[in-house]
């Protein structure tokens, strides 16, 4: 692994949760650990605290830093190399085209994915495209063709916008069976970020919309020509196009130097290196509408168009493959999202979903965003089992799979399963996947 | 204060969406160049698959196509589409949907011939996309449906004969009506979540 012994060093002191299969720990999870335990009477806090003259003057404080390069892009600190966007490494394909990575979730500080970590879904790997080459053009049910040039879409004025986008497969190995370990292997295909662009709708509106216009195509120029086909409604409600996401331009994987993002809605109709618009009067039922992206129904039959993702959370710590080091307070942690609003509340469940009690909800809470929810809990020892339960805008709870097992036919590749998903907590700690 | 009916008729608006919509009023500003259609055409790949809309013309036979599968798809997709190996197979599947181990291939799955036109033109083969003529993308098309028992052995498709190829599961979508779970947030005395 090449990790350095100082490293080694520092997590064998931690006392935090501890993502077990890294053998590492959070600075801050550690200490609110400690204090959990010492403000619940226990002597264990007391233990822990450092015999005296231990605490040497630490190396970097009696040496010059790296000095500060003339040009260069900043990178994590070589101690975090462990945090990584990761291969679909539980459903595995043959070739690496079209493919997916995932998002490491249980190391997300905040509700921005860093673009370094933002999950990739691709249909024919990552073109290299040169903006000053790329070109956009709106045609077909419009008054104008028209065409754009990156430095023509750039000279709007541009707005940005915090939204979630998350794959309608994400969680598609973890239905009824424990096929994951880490939250980022169940979860992972998610990721928020502020996108910056113009609305679709300006692009539509100086075309000019012909009679009739009911449905709009969206290409990429990957090699897969990826296309998806959206009600005209949506496009002049929200619908962006755009070219930044955190602050810099797209990184290639995730659409440079132009995508399409649909808030709310599923991540592959956000379509990638956007370079062909086009209206029509109906949807053009494309592969990827009919074969892919469908959700098995009960009767044979499969569903369509299925384009919202629904209210969902999940707690990211402690979860799968981290370790609770003993009993005392626990910070529960996770996220909830919807991509029909806002987050109204999460109930977080200790006891496999027979009590619920209401999390703490952490501002900002955004429209179609990931929002952070955290609850304090006194961890007795015991086994238990623990969940998250959100609830948005429009009252829609979270369903379990057993709710959603109700009304689809929950067999082989399942798209949008937005179930409450449980961890257990084992007397010794061990945080696992308890889907099953 | 806002009037009753002013406030009804904002909460109108913001159920309807249209006030992300109004807050994105015009730019003011037409930077687009006028283009044509024509301008466009090399472009302008995509099949409405519903009623073969866009499909070019051309033909091929399903014994063209088998050669043609033979030189540029039977590599990854196996002798016959059986599966190869790098993808799974593209044929059967018909009846599978009624059972717990749903089959999807091309006969079983897509509701419309003409996917098969618009999903190799644009995507196929992987290693070089976009590089089949249309001639070759029909025959690929005959030979892909003969083997799904879907045309006869000396069928030619083009435009007209591939729009007109009934598919088996071209009843089988429904459209999006979610929500379709009704959960209850209950705090107390709860069914456990795997029940």
């Amino acid at each position: 692994m090449g990790r350095r012994k100082e490293d080694l060093d520092e997590s064998k002191r931690s006392s935090g949760i501890q993502p077990v299969e890294e053998g590492r720990r959070s600075f801050l999870k550690g200490s609110l650990m400690l204090a959990g335990a010492a403000a619940a009477g226990g002597s264990a806090g007391l233990a822990s605290v450092a015999q005296a003259g231990s605490l040497a003057i630490p190396e970097s404080n009696k040496s010059m830093g790296r000095e500060i390069e003339p040009k260069a892009y900043g990178m994590p600190s070589k101690y975090e190399a462990h945090v990584t966007r990761n291969r679909t490494d539980v459903f595995v394909n043959k070739q690496h085209w079209s493919d997916w990575s995932m998002t490491p979730l249980q190391h997300q500080k905040g509700i921005i994915t860093p673009n370094g970590l933002f999950y990739e879904r691709h249909h024919a790997g990552t073109p290299d495209i040169n903006p000053e080459q790329h070109t956009l053009v709106v045609h077909g049910m419009v008054k104008q063709p028209l065409k754009f040039s990156m430095d023509d879409l750039m000279r709007y004025p541009s707005m940005s916008k915090f939204y979630f986008m998350e794959c309608s497969g994400n969680g598609l190995t973890d239905w009824k069976t424990v096929k994951s370990t880490t939250v980022q292997q169940t979860h992972g295909l998610l990721g928020c970020a502020q996108w910056t662009g113009v609305p679709l709708s300006w692009l539509l509106d100086e075309a000019g919309l012909a009679d009739g216009a009911k449905w709009v195509l969206l290409e990429g120029a990957d090699g897969s020509a990826h296309l998806r086909s959206i009600p005209i409604e949506k496009c002049m409600d929200d619908v962006m196009i755009v070219w930044g996401m955190n602050g810099e331009m797209l990184r290639p994987e995730n659409g440079y130097p132009l995508r399409a993002f649909i808030p709310g809605w599923e991540g592959n109709v956000c379509v990638k290196w956007l370079r062909r618009i086009k209206v029509g009067d109906k949807p053009w039922n494309a592969r990827s509408e009919t074969a892919r992206y469908t959700d098995p129904m009960p009767e044979g039959k499969w569903r369509q168009f299925s384009f919202v993702m629904e209210c969902k959370s999940v707690i990211t710590s402690p979860s799968g493959g981290m370790k609770i080091p003993g009993p005392g307070r626990v910070e529960i942690e996770g996220f909830a999202w919807s991509g029909n609003g806002t987050i109204k509340a999460v109930d977080v469940t200790f006891d496999g979903g027979k009590t619920w009690r209401e999390a703490k909800l952490e501002d900002p809470v955004l429209d179609k965003c990931l929002t952070r929810f955290r609850y304090s809990w006194d961890w007795d020892g015991g086994p238990a089992k623990i969940a998250s339960r959100a609830v948005d805008s429009t009252g829609y709870v979270q369903p379990t799979v057993a709710d959603i097992d109700k009304v689809r036919a929950i067999t082989g590749f399942v798209q949008h399963h937005n179930g409450v998903f449980p961890w257990s907590v084992s007397s010794s700690g061990e945080v696992a996947n308890a889907i099953a | 204060m806002l009037s009753r009916k002013l406030t009804a008729a904002l909460v109108a608006l913001t159920s309807a969406g249209l006030v992300a919509g109004a807050a994105w009023a015009g730019p003011g500003v037409k930077y687009g160049s006028p283009i044509s259609e024509a301008d466009v055409a090399a472009l302008d790949i995509d099949i409405r698959t519903t009623d073969g809309a866009g499909l070019p013309p051309g033909k091929g036979s399903v014994a063209e196509g088998a050669k043609i599968f033979a030189e540029q798809c039977l590599d990854c997709h196996g002798e016959k589409a059986a599966g190869g190996s790098v993808f799974g197979p593209m044929v059967g599947g018909v009846g599978s949907f009624l059972t717990d181990k749903r089959k999807l291939t091309p006969g079983s799955m897509y509701p419309y011939a003409p996917i098969l036109f618009d999903y190799m033109k644009r995507a196929m083969p992987m290693t070089a996309p976009q590089s089949l003529s249309d001639n070759e993308v029909y025959a690929l098309s005959a030979y892909i449906l003969n083997l799904n028992g879907l045309v006869k052995d000396d069928a030619v498709m083009d435009a007209k004969s591939l729009a007109a190829v009934e598919m088996p599961n071209k009843n089988g979508f429904l459209v999006d009506s979610r929500p379709d779970t009704k959960a209850d947030r209950c705090m107390s005395d709860c069914k456990p979540i795997k029940e």
